[in-house]
């Protein structure tokens, strides 16, 4: 009887095997090929923010009350949209959490060991062509010639100011004026035929899983998810699953001919760009939470059932923090650690290293000052439950405080948390990006949408209008802020009592 | 005849979409209203009445609910037919509603004469100084006093019976025909709702309007009605006039209701109980609604439905019982029910608590630096002896510190002063590590079965988290065969202990709630109104319960309640409580046929009573409880007591004894 829940854990903890064993895998071929892991703090983080949500997957599937919201989630159409469109920007994220650094490539064969400074990851090897083929400088999306006229010496001798072909935009083309319009119809139809063909055996293939899941016929199991009788939103994920595969072939298809988004200043692919940005997005946006929570719940829910004295130091710690202008904690602290960078050098091995360290303090900070609101809300959720009966009841046993804030107070305030946590989420992509415009945000030398905008930003001013980073950055942030506020209202619609009508 | 009828429906059915099942929470009803008389609408929770209430103003919450069949006449024109612009002219107009808790039914933030003037401009289209002379007007007529200053005070500086009146004179701006009050004193103390039903009376004879009066207290109906229905799962089993219905009650339902009743000539055995509990409404009844827990039930009842048949004119039953057609059972199984058991613990013995002098005082704090400005005397200067065995009831209007008192004796609130000796330690004393082993001898179960339980542990939990900090039962499987002893003991299944308590009904988890508190083996069960928050066939079956437990385990109750006959049916000994003080105490005997104390004698007359012959005169309290954080000077009680004297308002009585037992704080007694 008690052993009932532990089975049905079991693909839950085979997943989490095998995802730690994957990890190990992956690390270890990154050995083979001679290739040094680089674990960065972040990454570091990140594994455990996996970690901690696969336990919370366990925790739930464990307890009914958790499982029947997250079932309501499930069929939410919106909700599962969004999720998937949030896996699509997890998994760039998480490929481009896996770093190393290759070997150098010395004359000398004996003289092996050494790697190069430059920090690569997963991500930044699949998209290798993107990453290398850099222009000379501003060029716009899909274009064959660079934005800026050149001198150029003709053949016969005299100069002239022209448009220069790039070196790997279009470059197979012969006469982009005449040839470029029919090439890009020619690629787009080959990226969305081989995206439909893709899409197909995904559905396919989940399609078959599902029906080994109901114990069906292939045929039943697509009937049930075309007429909408399944418990999940399946039909939704599908079509969803299709688009976004299809969008990405085209961008494949095209991005190996042309530079789909342009590129900029420095003549890098924006595309690269602005997919290199996801990390930096969902690290400020889960790092800053996985910061803030403990401070939040633990400060929060003693407040609210100890009262007295513990309650008003709380509230002064936190009414002063308040009362600090975030932004202005926040430039302090990233200039007195650049400053501490600055002395000392040699406590970062790389660029990447110092880029990391300054994207994990902006977390720190950011989750220092973002923990007040949550802190407030649990306090004034944990004195509403500290008088009902059963903590009453609970303290008539002479239950231990530590054992009523663990059993009863803590599960009953965690809709809030999820909830909040969701919300946070969008806010803190948006705050990098400002942060990053004001000079404040992650490094310089980071990719990141802030960083981005903020380099877009001179280019407004010029004639004709660099335009294309900016939007670029804009539509990617648009995406992923658009999917977490849809996802987070589901959520908030399926653990929030309030709104949960009858 | 016809124009005598005002309100005639027909063939109501009324349903809701929730959670993919239909409810049809009015399903057929039918009665008819006459011009000036009390038509009261007599149930259960859950059985529909505030549903055809809600059907009959068209006000059904939308979208998940629907009328989707009959007729609602009223003066011949079909309400259901209306346009929703018209509707509105109907509501307020000629149809009013007041609505059960009358503490959220105001506006917090508008004045009171705001909100009364409002509906007299709707409906009259007064304006400027008539509408406000109109309102007074109105604000005078539902007993209030001072209409003119109170014209301008918020909903806060109001109590809870002053805001039900603002509610009435709402409902009466419009001058309905009609006013249906849905509960109007459910969340009233008696005293207040001797005045609100009295206040009720007396405007329905003035204006002859037409009364449809909701509720589930048999006692205000015996005092209110000119008709009674009953009303069970989603129709009407019974309708009758009031003499006829409490003469002879003609369908078994209406019986169980009558017998499950507690009073003190039932004090000796069980008390007739409804088995189960109300069924859903969201399947289908092919045949009797009442069948599963009827009695009487025989096959037939399982096969078809009963008919409505006529007993004598103008009384009419669903029960095949009355039908002359069908062919009755030989031995209905009846009595089998009332089968008694023998009194509690005969004359336990000793002192087990005794509170001497217990004072719970809360600081009210104010400004800056949170100085001490007062206190709130929640209790002021209590003491009770809590016998083996036996049960003292503590009584009291909501307010007077009850509550406080027991949580008090049980250390959750620290006391002022005073001293809890238990085992003779003084639990005041002593810190709350020392305390934690007495935690195990003393218990505590809860008004509301709703919140004493929490919704994310499963109930072996619950019942499991007491064994576990008392350290009860060494080995889980230890403390899982007594979980299962213990459901059984309160008459639940050990299989629900994997569920979680929104499962299960309101009694059921009291039943919960008592197994609950019985895991680590208490001495004492202090009951804070276990009952209050059930039905009346619930009420019979937890008290049957409580009753079973204390002649098996020889538990002391201290049984915290307002409920009256409650404390008839089971307490040994009674205090009154007022204002954070005991006014009377004695044993049940002495307490509840020989009241002393004006306000016990005011307390008793006041509740409502079925036997309308007894002819007693009923002691009208005027006013509300004043605030304990300002109590009146003198005896508290003497701004509401009738036969106050000069004295009174000096000096707090002193303790006059008549008996050993029996004694009152009164000057009349001096």
């Amino acid at each position: 009887m008690n052993t009932m829940p532990r089975y049905k854990n079991r693909p839950v903890l085979l997943m989490l095997v095998m995802l730690v064993v994957a990890g190990m895998a992956v690390t270890g071929v990154i050995a083979m090929f001679g290739l040094k892991p680089v674990f960065l703090w972040t990454d570091v983080l990140i594994y455990l923010l996996v970690l901690v949500i696969a336990g919370v997957v366990i925790y739930s599937r464990q307890h009914e009350h958790l499982r029947a919201p997250w079932r309501r989630v499930w069929r939410s159409r919106a909700g599962m949209a969004a999720l998937v469109v949030l896996g699509a920007y997890v998994l760039v994220g998480l490929l481009d959490s896996m770093h190393f650094r290759e070997p150098l490539l010395s004359v000398d064969a004996s003289e092996s060991g050494g790697h190069s400074v430059e920090v690569l990851s997963v991500f930044d090897k699949l998209v290798e062509p993107l990453r290398l083929r850099v222009e000379k400088t501003y060029s716009a999306p899909l274009a064959a010639h660079l934005y800026a006229r050149e001198m150029q010496e003709l053949p016969d001798g005299t100069q002239q100011r022209v448009y220069p072909r790039l070196q790997y935009g279009g470059a197979h083309l012969r006469d982009p004026e005449t040839e470029q319009s029919a090439d890009i119809v020619v690629t787009v139809s080959a990226g969305l035929m081989k995206g439909i063909g893709i899409a197909v055996l995904v559905s396919l293939a989940i399609v078959m899983l599902l029906a080994r899941h109901y114990r069906a016929t292939s045929a039943a199991t697509l009937a049930r998810i075309v007429r909408v009788q399944t418990a999940m939103a399946w039909h939704v994920v599908l079509l969803t699953l299709a688009i976004m595969l299809v969008g990405a072939m085209v961008l494949i298809e095209l991005s190996g001919k042309y530079h789909v988004f342009g590129t900029d200043k420095v003549g890098q692919d924006v595309l690269y760009q602005t997919l290199k940005s996801i990390r930096t997005g969902l690290v400020i946006g889960t790092l800053t939470t996985l910061i803030m929570l403990p401070f939040a719940i633990s400060l929060g829910v003693m407040a609210g059932y100890f009262r007295g004295w513990i309650d008003d130091i709380i509230q002064y710690i936190y009414t002063t923090l308040n009362s600090i202008p975030g932004v202005l904690l926040i430039a302090a602290s990233i200039l007195a650690l650049q400053v501490y960078m600055a002395n000392h050098p040699e406590a970062f091995e790389t660029v990447a290293d110092r880029a990391d360290a300054r994207l994990l303090f902006l977390c720190i900070i950011l989750g220092i000052t973002s923990w007040t609101g949550l802190c407030r809300l649990l306090r004034g959720e944990s004195l509403k439950l500290r008088e009902l009966d059963y903590l009453q009841a609970a303290t008539a046993f002479g239950v231990a405080h530590v054992r009523i804030l663990s059993r009863h107070i803590l599960p009953n305030v965690m809709h809030i948390v999820l909830i909040i946590v969701v919300l946070d989420f969008s806010g803190l992509v948006l705050a990098e990006a400002v942060l990053s415009y004001v000079g404040v945000g992650v490094d310089p030398s980071m990719i990141s949408w802030g960083n981005m905008i903020n380099g877009a930003r001179l280019e407004m001013a010029r004639e004709p209008v660099v335009w294309w980073s900016l939007t670029a950055a804009f539509a990617f942030m648009f995406i992923l802020v658009l999917a977490a506020n849809v996802f987070s209202d589901a959520v908030r619609d399926a653990f929030d009592p309030r709104l949960r009508a009858n | 005849m016809m124009s005598d009828k005002l309100l005639s429906i027909q063939g109501l059915h009324t349903c809701f979409q929730s959670g993919g099942s239909t409810v049809r929470a009015v399903d057929g009803v039918d009665f008819d209203i006459h011009r000036g008389e009390t038509f009261a609408l007599l149930g259960e929770s859950g059985c529909g009445k505030s549903m055809t209430a809600l059907s009959i103003m068209r006000l059904v919450p939308q979208p998940a609910g629907r009328i989707t069949a009959g007729r609602i006449l009223l003066d011949g024109q079909d309400l259901l037919a209306l346009p929703e612009h018209a509707m509105r002219d109907v509501r307020g107009k000629r149809i009013a509603m007041i609505f059960q808790e009358p503490m959220t039914s105001l506006n917090p933030v508008l004045t009171v004469g705001l909100q009364i003037g409002e509906t007299v401009e709707q409906h009259l289209g007064l304006r400027g100084k008539a509408l406000r002379t109109r309102v007074i007007e109105l604000l005078d007529a539902v007993g209030i006093p001072a209409p003119a200053q109170r014209y301008h005070e918020y909903p806060h500086q109001l109590s809870g019976g002053m805001k039900q009146r603002v509610m009435i004179a709402i409902a009466l701006a419009g001058e309905p025909q009609l006013l249906i009050a849905d509960e109007p004193t459910t969340a009233l103390d008696v005293t207040i709702q001797a005045q609100i039903l009295d206040l009720l009376r007396r405007l329905q004879q003035e204006r002859n309007m037409a009364v449809l009066l909701i509720t589930h207290d048999l006692g205000v109906v015996a005092g209110m009605a000119d008709r009674v229905a009953v009303m069970y799962a989603g129709h009407i089993v019974e309708q009758a006039s009031r003499a006829d219905f409490f003469a002879d009650p003609g369908h078994p339902y209406s019986r169980k209701l009558f017998e499950s009743l507690p009073t003190m000539g039932k004090r000796d055995r069980q008390l007739a109980v409804i088995k189960g509990s109300v069924p859903s409404l969201a399947r289908e009844f092919p045949a009797c609604r009442f069948e599963d827990r009827c009695d009487f039930a025989w096959q037939l009842c399982r096969d078809k439905a009963p008919r409505w048949l006529a007993i004598r004119p103008d009384h009419h039953a669903r029960c095949h019982l009355n039908d002359p057609d069908v062919g009755k059972p030989a031995a209905p199984a009846a009595a089998a029910a009332m089968a008694g058991t023998e009194s509690a613990v005969a004359n336990a013995g000793g002192t087990l608590v005794e509170v001497d002098g217990l004072q719970v005082f809360f600081p009210i704090h104010t400004g800056l630096f949170k100085r001490t400005a007062g206190h709130v005397r929640a209790v002021d200067g209590v003491s009770i002896q809590l016998r083996v065995g036996q049960t003292l009831a503590l009584v009291g209007e909501s307010g007077c510190g009850k509550t406080t008192a027991g949580k008090g004796i049980l250390q959750l609130i620290r006391p002022t002063a005073g001293s809890v000796r238990y085992n003779g330690n003084d639990l005041t004393r002593i810190s709350a590590r020392q305390m934690r082993p007495y935690r195990a001898d003393l218990q505590i179960i809860f008004q509301d079965p709703y919140s004493s339980m929490n919704p994310r542990m499963m109930v072996a939990d619950i019942i499991e988290e007491g064994m576990l900090a008392q350290r009860i039962g060494r080995t889980a499987g230890e403390r899982h065969a007594r979980i299962d002893e213990l459901l059984a003991q309160v008459g639940l299944s050990p299989e629900i202990k994997r569920r979680y308590p929104h499962e299960f009904s309101g009694g059921q988890r009291q039943r919960i709630c008592i197994a609950r508190a019985l895991a680590v083996n208490p001495k004492v069960i202090i009951c804070d109104e276990p009952t209050s928050a059930l039905d009346v066939s619930v009420q019979a079956q937890i008290l049957n319960l409580l009753k079973k437990l204390q002649a098996e385990l020889g538990l002391s109750y201290l049984f915290i309640t307002h409920n009256l006959s409650v404390v008839e049916y089971l307490a040994d000994e009674v205090a009154v409580m007022y204002l954070g003080r005991i006014v009377e105490r004695g044993t049940v005997e002495d307490v509840m046929k020989r009241p002393q104390h004006p306000y016990t004698q005011a307390l008793l007359s006041a509740i409502p009573q079925i036997d309308n012959d007894t002819g007693r005169t009923v002691i009208r309290l005027e006013g509300d409880l004043p605030s304990s954080s300002d109590p009146p000077r003198g005896c508290h009680f003497h701004p509401r007591c009738p036969q106050a004297m000069a004295v009174c308002r000096q000096d707090y009585p002193a303790r006059t004894a008549f008996s050993d037992s029996h004694s009152t704080h009164c000057f009349l007694y001096k």
